[in-house]
C-alpha cells in the first residue's frame, strides 16, 4: 500500500475566506499537485485561464490541480481521487459553512488510503465576537474554532487598530488552545499548509527559508491591493530551520513544536529517533504526527512561525534541545 | 363517454354532500359525484358495478415518502413488524436476532457468487433483549460473503467481520463516536451515520446513492402504492439529474403506471442560485404523472440520531445540541428566491429549534416578498409546540407531521430523547388543527411503511409500540385522520384544486376499500383492507399490479 495522502481540512462559516484560501493555494500550487474538494463549485470564483476541463464533478486545472465538488457524499469523492490517472500530492477540503470540520476529520480517519494532517478554520474577524454566540448558529461556529488546529483570523484589514486590538484580546481569552495566524484576504503562505516540491529533503536550508519568507510577502502584494495597513494586519512567515544530530524522542519533540507557547504554526523534517530509525515529525498549529521517514532523507526541520523575533534559539530553548548539547 | 361507478359508499371530502351513491367519470376526470339519477343528467353513460360493494373514497395522498423503498425491496427485510412487499407477498416481522439471522442464511444460500454482498433493511434492534446485533451474530450467516443491514431509522448499519475487514474497517486503534469497538479493540459491526456507514456500504451491496430511485425500484413503488390506496405520492428528496428526469418522466408516462408522483429538489450540493436556476428548468418539464418544481430544504437532523436542533433544554438525556445542515443565511437566499418565482418550498425540520429558525426565516422573508399564496410546509416538525403552531398559523404555513413515530420510536422518545413531557406532545395534530394550520401526516416511507390508513390510525390513537398511549391531548378524530391523508396533503403539496376529493373536475382518484373506514371502530383504521386504486379513470387491482 503506497503511502496515505494527506489532507487538511479547511473550515469556517459563511463569509469566512475558505473559498478565497483555497483559490490563493491554488494559484501558488507551483507543481504541487493539489486536489480540492469543495461542496458544491457555484461559489468557487477559480480563474477561467486556469481551467483546462470539467468531467462530470471534476475541474482540472492547469498545473496539475483538480477541484471536485463532493455535494454530500465526501467518502465518494474521495474515493473517486483514488482511481485517478496520477495521485495528488496533497489534499483539501473544504467544509460546508454549518459542518464540523473535527467531525469530517474523524470520518478521514477511517480511511486508511489518507491521513489528516491538519484542520485550518477561517474566523471572519470583524464578526467573530458576535457570530460565535449569535442565535441558532453561534455554538456552531465555536465548534468549528474548537477543532481548529490552526486558525486564520482574516479580514484584519477591515479593523480599526483599536478593534484589531480587541479581536485579539478576545482570541487569546477564548481560543487557548490553537495558534492563529493573522490575515487579509485569506492570504497564508501556503508552505503553512503544504508542502513545497524543493523542501521534500530539505537540502536547500538557508535559500528556502529566506524565499518561504519572501514568497508570502509576494503573496499579499499579487493578491490583494497592497497597502500599509495590510503589511501590519497580516503575519508574516518565518522559517527557521532545526537541526538535531543527536537522536531524541520524536513524540515528545513534535508535541513541544505543537504546542502554542513554542510559538510555531507549521513544522516538518525528519529526526532521529531514540531507537536510531529516523522519524518525520509533521506539525501543523496544535497537531503533530510522528511516522516512520521515507528512504534516503537526511535529519532536519523546517519550522514556521508567525513572530518576526522567533530564533531557532528559541525554539531549542523550549524544546529543551539545548540539554543535547551543540548541534 | 361518461362511466357511473356504483359502490356501497362513496366518502367525497366535498362537505356539501359528504357522502354518495355514484360517481361519474369521463377523460380521467370526475364529471360528479351523486345519485345515479342525478348523474344521469349529463348524458350517456355505462354504468360500472364492480365496487358495488365496496368503499370509495379519494385516492389517498402520501405527503413525504421516498420512492427509493422500491429499490429497497430488493434488499432482504429484516424489520420486527409485519410488512407487505411490493408484490403483496406479507414478510412476517422478525421477533428475535436468531430470527433475522435465521431469515439472512435462508436468502443466503439462495445467491449463487459466493462474492455477492448480502443486503438487508428495516432492523430495528431496540426491540430485541440486547438492543444490538453484533459482526459475530452476522458472521454466523457468513464470514466469506459481505453483510450489511440498514437500520429502520436510516440513521445506523450493522455488518459482518467481512463487509468491515473489506472497507478496511477491520482493525484496532479507531476511534470514532460512530464505531463503537468490542473489547477486543475491534468495531462491533454497528456503524453509525453516513460519512461512517457509507464506505462500508458500499462493499455490502448499498447503492451509492440510496436515496434516488432507479427503473425497476420506481415500477416496484408504484405496486406499494396501489396496495396502500395512494394515487399521488412524493419523492421528497430528491437530486433530480438529467438522466434521472428523463427516466421518471418515461417510466410515469406508461398507460399502466397507477400513481402521480411528485419529486422535490433537495437543497444539498448546490448553491440557492443554482437551487432556483435547476428548479426553474424542472418545473417546465413536469408532467401530469411526474410532478417537478418544488423544493425540499433540510433544517437539522434527526431527533433518534441526536442531530435534531433543540431549544433549552434539549435533549432528555443530557446529549449536545444536534446539526444545522444548511446555514440561516443560505435558507434566506432560498426562501427569498423561491417566493419571488413562485415556488414552494418544503422544508424538514426535527428540533423546536430548527422550527423556530424556519419561521423567523420565512417571516424575514415575506417582508421581502409578501405574498399569502406561499404554502411553505413543515416537514415532521416533530417538536413544535402551541406558539410556533400559533405563529405557523400567521405566516400562512402548513405542516406534515410524522404520525407514524408515534409507534415506531415513541417509547425511545419518552424514554430516552426528549422524555415524557414533550414526547406527549410531538407530532401535535390537534394543537395544528386547533390553530388552524393545515395538516397532513405521513410515513417517511421507507422508514416506516407506506400505508396512509395505518398513518391515519397513529395520528387518531396514539398508540406506542409497547400499546401506551402516548399524549391523548393531542389526538385526532377519524374524520381529521381521513382529511389529513386527502384534501389536507392534497393542501400542502398545492394540489388541492385538482386532487384530494370526490367533487366535480378534480382528477378521478379513489382508493377503492372493503370497509368504510368511519364505520369501523377507530382502534381499527388500520386494517381497513384496501382493494386497489382508480388512478385518473384507469382501475388498478391490488391483486394483480
Amino acid at each position: 500500500m503506497s503511502a496515505a495522502l494527506p489532507v487538511t481540512i479547511i473550515g469556517g462559516y459563511l463569509g469566512s475566506g475558505k473559498t478565497t484560501l483555497i483559490n490563493h493555494l491554488l494559484r501558488h500550487a507551483n507543481g504541487v499537485r493539489l486536489a480540492v474538494l469543495i461542496n458544491d463549485f457555484g461559489e468557487l470564483p477559480i480563474d477561467a485561464e486556469l481551467i483546462e476541463g470539467q468531467e462530470g464533478n471534476v475541474i482540472s486545472l492547469s498545473g496539475g490541480c483538480i477541484c471536485c465538488s463532493y455535494g454530500d457524499d465526501l467518502s465518494y469523492a474521495l474515493q473517486q481521487l483514488l482511481e485517478q490517472e496520477s495521485l495528488p500530492d496533497h489534499i483539501f477540503i473544504e467544509a460546508s459553512g454549518v459542518a464540523l470540520p473535527g467531525a469530517i476529520g474523524k470520518s478521514l480517519s477511517l480511511l486508511r488510503a489518507f491521513k489528516l494532517e491538519g484542520i485550518v478554520v477561517l474566523a471572519d474577524a470583524t464578526s467573530i465576537e458576535t457570530s460565535s454566540t449569535a442565535k441558532y448558529i453561534g455554538d456552531t461556529i465555536a465548534r468549528q474554532l474548537s477543532d481548529a488546529d490552526l486558525i486564520v483570523l482574516n479580514k484584519l484589514d477591515l479593523l480599526s487598530n483599536l478593534q484589531l486590538e480587541a479581536v485579539r484580546g478576545w482570541m487569546e481569552a477564548h481560543y487557548t488552545h490553537s495558534p492563529w495566524v493573522d490575515s487579509v484576504f485569506s492570504t497564508i503562505d501556503p508552505e503553512v499548509l503544504f508542502e513545497m516540491k524543493r523542501d521534500i529533503n530539505l537540502h536547500a536550508s538557508a535559500s528556502a527559508s529566506a524565499s518561504a519568507s519572501a514568497s508570502a510577502v509576494q503573496c499579499i502584494k499579487s493578491d490583494t491591493t497592497a497597502t500599509s495597513h495590510h503589511h501590519e494586519v497580516a503575519s508574516l512567515f518565518k522559517s527557521i530551520r532545526l537541526d538535531i544530530n543527536k537522536a531524541i524522542d520524536a513524540d515528545t519533540l513534535a508535541a513541544q513544536l505543537a504546542d502554542k507557547r513554542c510559538g510555531l504554526v507549521r513544522a516538518k523534517g525528519f529526526v532521529r529517533h531514540a531507537d536510531k530509525s529516523l522519524k518525520t515529525i509533521q506539525v501543523v498549529g496544535r497537531r503533530w504526527s510522528v511516522t516512520d521517514a521515507p528512504d534516503g532523507v537526511s535529519t532536519g526541520l523546517v519550522c514556521i512561525a508567525t513572530d518576526g523575533n522567533l530564533s531557532e534559539a528559541r525554539v531549542r530553548a523550549f524544546c529543551g534541545l539545548d540539554k543535547l548539547g551543540p548541534a | 363517454m361518461t362511466t357511473i361507478y356504483s359502490a356501497k359508499k362513496i366518502i367525497t371530502m366535498n362537505p356539501t354532500r359528504p357522502t354518495v351513491s355514484h360517481v361519474a367519470v369521463r377523460d380521467g376526470r370526475i364529471v360528479g359525484a351523486g345519485s345515479l339519477t342525478e348523474l344521469a343528467g349529463f348524458g350517456d353513460y355505462t354504468l360500472d358495478e364492480r365496487f358495488t360493494d365496496k368503499v370509495l373514497m379519494p385516492g389517498l395522498v402520501e405527503g413525504h415518502c421516498h420512492t427509493v423503498e422500491g429499490k429497497w425491496w430488493r434488499y432482504v427485510y429484516c424489520g420486527f413488524h409485519d410488512r407487505m412487499d411490493p408484490h403483496g407477498k406479507v414478510w412476517s416481522g422478525l421477533a428475535s436476532i436468531d430470527q433475522v439471522i435465521e431469515r439472512l442464511m435462508e436468502q443466503e444460500v439462495t445467491l449463487v457468487d459466493p462474492a455477492e454482498p448480502l443486503t438487508g433493511w428495516a432492523i430495528d434492534p431496540i426491540y430485541y433483549s440486547d438492543r444490538k446485533i453484533t459482526r459475530q451474530q452476522l458472521d454466523r450467516v457468513s464470514t466469506t460473503r459481505p453483510i450489511g443491514i440498514m437500520h429502520a431509522s436510516g440513521h445506523i448499519m450493522s455488518v459482518n467481520s467481512k463487509a468491515l475487514e473489506m472497507a478496511d474497517y477491520l482493525r484496532t486503534g479507531i476511534e470514532h463516536e460512530g464505531v463503537p469497538l468490542g473489547d477486543d479493540g475491534l468495531p462491533t459491526g454497528e456503524l453509525k451515520g453516513p460519512d461512517v456507514m457509507r464506505p462500508v456500504g458500499q462493499k455490502a451491496g448499498f447503492s451509492d446513492n440510496m436515496l434516488e430511485f432507479d427503473e425497476p425500484g420506481l415500477i416496484d413503488f408504484a405496486r406499494l402504492c396501489v396496495r396502500a390506496g395512494v394515487t399521488t405520492a412524493t419523492d421528497l428528496a430528491a437530486e433530480l439529474s438529467e438522466a434521472t428526469v428523463d427516466m421518471g418522466i418515461r417510466v410515469t408516462d406508461a398507460d399502466n403506471f397507477p400513481v402521480r408522483i411528485m419529486s422535490l429538489r433537495f437543497h444539498h450540493g448546490v448553491t440557492p442560485n443554482e437551487l432556483i436556476e435547476h428548479v426553474k428548468i424542472l418545473r417546465e418539464q413536469s408532467t401530469d404523472r411526474f410532478r417537478l418544481g418544488k423544493i425540499k430544504v433540510v433544517a437539522d437532523g434527526s431527533i433518534q440520531g441526536f442531530s435534531a436542533r433543540m431549544n433549552w433544554p434539549g435533549y432528555f438525556n443530557g446529549a449536545p445540541n444536534g446539526l444545522w445542515y444548511i446555514a440561516p443565511e443560505q435558507m434566506l437566499a432560498i426562501y427569498e428566491m423561491a417566493l419571488e418565482f413562485d415556488i414552494q418550498v418544503h422544508t424538514h425540520t426535527n428540533g423546536d429549534e430548527a422550527t423556530d429558525l424556519v419561521l423567523e426565516t420565512l417571516e424575514a422573508a415575506l417582508k421581502k416578498h409578501p405574498t399569502n399564496h406561499h404554502r411553505f410546509t413543515i416537514q415532521h416538525g416533530q417538536l413544535i409546540n402551541g406558539a410556533q403552531y400559533r405563529r405557523l398559523a400567521k405566516l400562512n404555513m402548513c405542516v406534515n407531521h410524522f404520525a407514524n413515530h408515534h409507534f415506531y420510536w415513541g417509547d425511545e422518545h419518552y424514554n430516552l430523547t426528549v422524555g415524557p413531557e414533550r414526547a406527549e406532545r410531538m407530532n401535535a395534530c390537534r394543537t395544528a388543527l386547533d390553530n388552524g394550520v393545515p395538516l397532513a401526516i405521513h410515513s417517511d416511507a421507507p422508514i416506516t411503511p407506506l400505508s396512509p390508513l395505518f398513518t391515519a390510525w397513529c395520528a387518531v390513537n396514539r398508540i406506542t409500540s409497547s400499546g401506551r398511549v402516548q399524549g391523548e391531548h393531542e389526538k385526532i378524530t377519524v374524520d381529521e385522520a381521513l382529511y389529513a391523508i386527502t384534501l389536507g396533503a392534497a393542501y400542502t403539496l398545492d394540489l388541492d384544486r385538482e386532487i384530494g376529493s370526490i367533487e366535480a373536475g378534480k382528477h378521478a382518484d379513489f382508493a377503492v376499500l372493503e370497509d368504510d373506514p368511519t364505520a369501523v371502530a377507530a382502534d381499527k383504521l388500520k386494517d381497513v383492507s384496501v382493494w386497489g386504486t382508480v388512478q385518473a379513470g384507469r382501475v388498478f387491482s391490488a391483486s394483480d399490479i
